[in-house]
C-alpha cells in the first residue's frame, strides 16, 4: 500500500511539473538563440560583409553555429577578443591577415563627378547617401559605416574611402610618439 | 543640514585624501599689479573656447567690427558667442592652431585692430533685482561667459540649474603652482567678485555662499572678507595649501564634506560651484555690459623677464604675452599653457587666449625638468597615498598598458580628475596621467562606435524593412489596380488580350472579327474581372523589359554605327533571311499577305499594347491603329517589297553570307524608306511608335539620318528575330 501511495505522489507530481514546464516552455518561448543577439552587439554593424554574409546579423548567426570568429576586418582585434570571450574558443588572428588595426574610414563623393545614379544610394545598407535621379548625391558622414559598398557600384568612380578626420574630440595623445619641437 | 551649515559657518574646513605639496613659485608673478599690455597688431579668436558647441557666424571678412560687439550668435544647446576683443578690421576666417595639446586646427576669426579701441553700444544694468531670471541668464550667455578656472563650462547652463541649490562655492583655491591669476584679481576687484556673486545668489537663491581661499593667499582673503561684509549669507574660508584642493570635488569635500557622487555633477548633490573670474566676468556683463572678451593670464617662468599678470584680450597670440613681459628663450624652450601639473606644452606660440588661459609658463630647465625615461614600477604605492580621487593609480597603470578598458572603468578611471598628482610623486617617472588620458580617449572612442554601431544597425534594419514593404506592395498593386482602372482603360486592356488569343490564328483572315467579338465580349464584361491578375502583371513586366531592351539596342546601335551591324550578330541576320522568306511565301497569296501583315503587327504588338494604364499608352494604341491603316494601304507596295527580296533569301545561313544579306537588307530597307518617304505622308513620329510598330511604319520616320537608319536597321533585325520565332512555332 505504501508503494501505491508513494507512487501515486511521484506521479501526480511529475504530472504537475511536467505540466509546469509545458506551458513554460511554450509560454515563455525565446523566439532566436540568445547567443545571436550577444554577438551582434558585438559586432560593429558595419553591414559591409566582409565576412562573406550578408551583413552583420547573419554573420552573428554563422557564428552561433559555429562559423570562425575572425572573419570581421571592420571590428579588428578587439571585436575578435570579445567574441573569443564570448564564444569560450581561442583567439585566431584575423582572416585578413597583417591589417592589426583597422584605419576608420567614411565615404566621400566627388560631387562634380557624380552623375546621379542613384547605384551608390542602392548599395548602401545603412542609408547613409542622400540623392535622387540625375541629382547629386552626398554621403551623411555621421552615419556612413565606412563599408566600402558604394565604391564599386560606381559607375564613374567618384567616390573615395576617406580617414576619418582628427577632430579635438576623437584626438589621441601620442604616447609613443617622440616629440618634434623646432629649434630656433 | 542644519548641523552641517552651523559646521560650516564655524569655519571647520574637512580634509579630502590624498594631496601632494609641490613648491609654489607664486611669488614669482603675485607681486606686481595686473598689467595692461600694448594691443596686438592680430587678435586670433577661435568660434569655440568652451566645452560644448560653437555660435554661428555673424561677420565676415574685410568687415569692421567694434570692440565688444559679437562675432557668433548661439545656436544649439550649450553653445556659446564670441566677441571682437578690439575694434579692426576682419582680415581672415580660418582654421588655425587651438589652444589644445593637439594644435588642431580650429575655425577661428583673425582681427587686425586700428588702434582706437572703440567699443560698440553698451547696455549696462545698473539695477540687477529688477531683472528676471531669464533675463539675467539671457545677459550672461550672450556676453560669451564660460567657466574661467579650465574646463570652460558654459555659466549660463549651470546658473540655469534646475537642482536647488544649498551651498553656492567659490572657487577661488587656485591650488596649481605658479598660478597666481585669481589672487591678484580677487585683490583688485574684490567688490566687482561680490557683485557676481551677488548676482548668482539672486539666481540660484543658495543657502550659503563660501568663498574657498587657500591660506597662502593671505592678501586676497582680507580684501574677499572685507568686501563680503555687508553680506551674511557670503563667508570666506581659509583652506590649507595641498594640491589639488582647487579641484572641483576636493573643493566641495573640504567646505562641506560632501561627496559628488561617481560619474555624478555637484548639482546631485546641492552643491554648485563657479571660478572667481567667472564671477568676475558675469559682475561686468550685467553691471557695465561687457561681454567676455579678455581675462587675466599669469605670464610666468625664469625665462620671463617680468612675470606677472597681465589682462590679455581673448585671441591675443602667446607670442605677443611672452614679447610684452620679456622672453628669452633657453634651448628647447617649452612654453607651457596651464599650470605645471595639468598644462600641456604648446606645440606653437602663435596660438589665441582663450577663455580658459589662466596661466602661460615659459620654465627653464631647472625648474621643470624634462621628464626621464621610464622606469618600471616598483610598486611603492606613493601613487595611492597622493591619489585626491582615492583611486589605484598602479593597478590602473596595468590595466591602461595591457588596454583593459572594461577593468579600467571597474577600477572607476574616469572619476581621475588627472590631477597629476601620482605621477608627481612617482619615483619611477611614469607618466602616468598620460596613460589614463590615452585609456579614457579609448574608452570614449568605443562608446562612441558603439553608440554609432547601435545607429547603423537601427538604419539597416529599417532599410531592410522599406525594402520589404516595397517588394511587398510591388506585389500587391496588381490586386489593387483593376479597381482603379477605368472603364475605357478595361476595354484597352481586353483588347490587347483579344490579340493575344488571336496570335495562334496568324493567316486567318477572320482574326479581324475574331478580335471584334473578343472585344465587344470584352466590353461587355468590363463590370467584372475576368482576367487572372498574374497575367496582367506579367505582361507589364514584360513590356518594360522590352521596352528596355530595344531602347538598350537602339543605343548601342546608334553608339556604334552602321557598319558595326554585320559583326554584331549572326542570328540576327539568320532571321532576317528566314523573315524574308517568310515574306516572300506572303506574297505569293497576296491576300493571305495582307491578313499576315495585319495579324504581324498585332502579334508583336502585343506586348506593348498589354496594359494600357495611362495616356503614353493610350497614344501607343492611337500610333498603332494609324500604323495599321498605313498599312493596309500599303499591302501592295509591301508585297512587292518582299517579293524584291527574294533571292536574297535563298542563300545558304552561312555566317559572313548572312551579315552580308543583313547588310542588304538594311540597304534594302533604307531604299525602302526613302520611297515610302516619297510617297506616304509623314506618319506620327511617336516613339513608342517607332518602336512598336513593323519594319515599314519604322523606316520613313527613322531614315534622315546614318543614325536613325541604323536604328532602323535594328529594329528591323528585332522584328525579323520575331518573326522567325514565329515561324518557328508554325513550323
Amino acid at each position: 500500500m505504501t508503494l501505491f501511495y508513494a507512487l501515486i505522489a511521484l506521479g501526480s507530481l511529475a504530472l504537475v511539473f511536467g505540466l509546469i514546464l509545458g506551458f513554460a516552455a511554450i509560454r515563455f518561448r525565446v523566439e532566436s538563440n540568445p547567443i545571436v543577439e550577444q554577438i551582434d552587439t558585438i559586432l560593429p554593424q558595419t553591414q559591409c560583409g566582409q565576412c562573406g554574409y550578408p551583413g552583420c546579423r547573419p554573420y552573428a548567426e554563422a557564428i552561433a553555429n559555429g562559423d570562425e570568429i575572425n572573419k570581421c576586418p571592420p571590428g579588428g582585434e578587439a571585436t575578435m577578443k570579445k567574441l573569443a570571450g564570448l564564444m569560450g574558443v581561442d583567439e585566431k588572428p584575423l582572416a585578413g591577415g597583417e591589417q592589426a588595426e583597422p584605419v576608420k574610414t567614411v565615404a566621400y563623393i566627388r560631387e562634380d563627378e557624380c552623375i546621379g545614379c542613384t547605384k551608390c544610394i542602392q548599395a548602401c545598407p545603412v542609408d547613409a547617401i542622400l540623392g535622387a535621379t540625375r541629382q547629386m548625391h552626398t554621403v551623411l558622414i555621421d552615419e556612413c559605416t565606412g563599408c566600402d559598398l558604394c565604391v564599386e557600384p560606381c559607375p564613374v568612380d567618384c567616390i573615395d574611402m576617406l580617414p576619418v578626420t582628427e577632430t579635438k574630440q576623437n584626438w589621441k595623445w601620442q604616447l609613443n610618439a617622440i616629440p618634434v619641437t623646432q629649434i630656433d | 543640514m542644519d548641523k552641517l551649515l552651523e559646521q560650516i559657518q564655524k569655519g571647520t574646513v574637512w580634509q579630502f585624501p590624498g594631496g601632494v605639496h609641490p613648491p609654489q613659485q607664486k611669488s614669482l608673478s603675485n607681486g606686481a599689479n595686473i598689467a595692461r599690455l600694448p594691443l596686438p597688431n592680430k587678435l586670433v579668436v577661435a568660434l569655440k573656447q568652451h566645452i560644448g558647441a560653437n555660435g554661428k557666424l555673424l561677420v565676415e571678412k574685410g568687415q569692421r567690427i567694434l570692440k565688444g560687439q559679437a562675432l557668433t550668435e548661439p545656436v544649439a544647446n550649450w553653445s556659446v558667442p564670441v566677441h571682437a576683443p578690439s575694434s579692426g578690421i576682419i582680415t581672415e576666417i580660418a582654421p588655425k592652431p587651438s589652444a589644445h595639446p593637439s594644435a588642431l586646427p580650429e575655425l577661428s576669426i583673425v582681427i587686425e585692430p586700428d588702434g582706437k579701441d572703440e567699443w560698440c553700444t553698451l547696455n549696462p544694468v545698473s539695477e540687477p533685482k529688477s531683472l528676471s531670471h531669464q533675463e539675467l541668464i539671457d545677459i550672461i550667455h550672450q556676453a560669451g561667459i564660460s567657466g574661467m578656472g579650465g574646463a570652460g563650462f558654459p555659466t549660463y547652463v549651470k546658473a540655469d540649474t534646475k537642482q536647488s541649490i544649498d551651498f553656492f562655492i567659490i572657487n577661488a583655491v587656485e591650488c596649481e603652482p605658479y598660478i597666481t591669476a585669481d589672487d591678484t584679481l580677487m585683490r583688485e576687484h574684490a567688490a566687482e567678485i561680490i557683485q557676481g556673486i551677488e548676482l548668482m545668489q539672486q539666481l540660484l537663491n543658495p543657502t550659503l555662499c563660501i568663498v574657498g581661499i587657500e591660506d597662502n593667499k593671505p592678501e586676497a582673503i582680507a580684501t574677499m572678507t572685507k568686501a563680503a561684509e555687508h553680506n551674511n549669507k557670503i563667508i570666506v574660508q581659509t583652506v590649507p595649501t595641498v594640491y589639488p584642493s582647487g579641484g572641483e570635488k576636493q573643493l566641495i569635500k573640504l567646505l562641506t564634506n560632501r561627496e559628488v557622487p561617481s560619474m555624478g555633477i555637484p548639482a546631485d548633490i546641492g552643491v554648485l560651484m563657479h571660478n572667481t573670474g567667472t564671477l568676475y566676468a558675469v559682475q561686468q556683463a550685467v553691471y557695465e555690459g561687457k561681454p567676455l572678451i579678455e581675462r587675466v593670464v599669469t605670464v610666468t617662468g625664469n625665462t620671463i623677464h617680468k612675470p606677472g599678470n597681465v589682462w590679455a584680450l581673448l585671441g591675443t597670440e602667446i607670442k605677443h604675452l611672452l614679447d610684452c613681459q620679456g622672453f628669452s628663450p633657453v634651448p628647447q624652450q617649452r612654453v607651457v599653457m596651464g599650470g605645471p601639473m595639468m598644462g600641456f606644452t604648446l606645440p606653437t606660440v602663435r596660438i589665441g587666449v582663450i577663455k580658459t588661459t589662466n596661466c602661460i609658463l615659459a620654465p627653464d630647465h631647472t625648474e621643470l625638468a624634462e621628464p626621464g625615461p621610464e622606469k618600471a614600477c616598483i610598486r611603492c604605492s606613493a601613487c595611492a597615498d597622493a591619489c585626491p580621487a582615492s583611486l589605484l593609480p598602479q593597478q590602473l597603470q596595468w590595466f591602461a598598458k595591457s588596454k583593459e578598458y572594461d577593468k579600467l572603468q571597474e577600477h572607476n578611471l574616469f572619476d581621475c580628475i588627472e590631477c597629476g598628482a601620482c605621477a608627481y610623486v612617482c619615483p619611477s617617472e611614469i607618466p602616468l596621467v598620460q596613460y589614463y588620458r590615452v585609456a579614457k580617449a579609448e574608452i570614449k572612442e568605443q562608446q562612441a562606435d558603439k553608440i554609432k554601431a547601435d545607429r547603423a544597425k537601427e538604419r539597416f534594419d529599417a532599410r531592410k524593412e522599406r525594402l520589404d514593404r516595397e517588394q511587398e506592395e510591388r506585389q500587391n498593386r496588381h490586386k489593387r489596380k483593376p479597381v482603379a482602372k477605368s472603364a475605357d482603360e478595361k476595354q484597352k486592356v481586353a483588347e490587347a488580350l483579344a490579340r493575344v488569343k488571336n496570335k495562334p490564328d496568324n493567316g486567318n483572315e477572320k482574326s479581324a472579327v475574331a478580335a471584334a467579338i473578343a472585344r465587344a465580349k470584352a466590353k461587355k464584361q468590363q463590370g467584372e474581372e475576368l482576367e487572372p491578375d498574374n497575367s496582367e502583371v506579367a505582361k507589364e513586366r514584360a513590356l518594360r523589359k522590352e521596352q528596355a531592351r530595344k531602347y538598350k539596342e537602339q543605343k548601342s546601335q546608334t553608339d556604334e554605327s552602321t557598319e558595326t551591324a554585320p559583326v554584331d550578330d549572326k542570328k540576327s541576320a539568320v532571321a532576317a533571311a528566314i523573315a524574308r522568306a517568310k515574306a516572300k511565301k506572303a506574297a505569293k497569296a497576296k491576300k493571305a499577305a495582307k491578313a499576315l501583315e495585319d495579324a504581324e503587327p498585332t502579334t508583336s504588338e502585343a506586348p506593348q499594347t498589354d496594359a494600357p494604364v495611362d495616356d503614353r499608352k493610350a497614344a501607343v494604341a492611337a500610333a498603332i491603329a494609324r500604323a495599321k491603316a498605313k498599312k493596309a494601304a500599303k499591302a501592295l507596295e509591301e508585297a512587292e517589297q518582299t517579293v524584291s527580296e527574294e533571292p536574297q533569301s535563298d542563300e545558304p545561313v552561312d555566317d559572313k553570307k548572312a551579315a552580308v544579306a543583313a547588310a542588304i537588307a538594311r540597304a534594302k530597307a533604307k531604299k525602302a524608306a526613302k520611297a515610302l518617304e516619297d510617297t506616304e505622308t509623314p506618319s506620327v513620329p511617336d516613339n513608342t511608335d517607332n518602336s512598336s510598330s513593323s519594319i515599314d511604319a519604322d523606316v520613313p520616320q527613322s531614315s534622315d539620318d546614318k543614325k536613325k537608319a541604323a536604328v532602323a536597321a535594328a529594329i528591323a533585325r528585332a522584328k525579323a528575330k520575331k518573326l522567325q520565332k514565329e515561324g518557328n512555332d508554325q513550323s
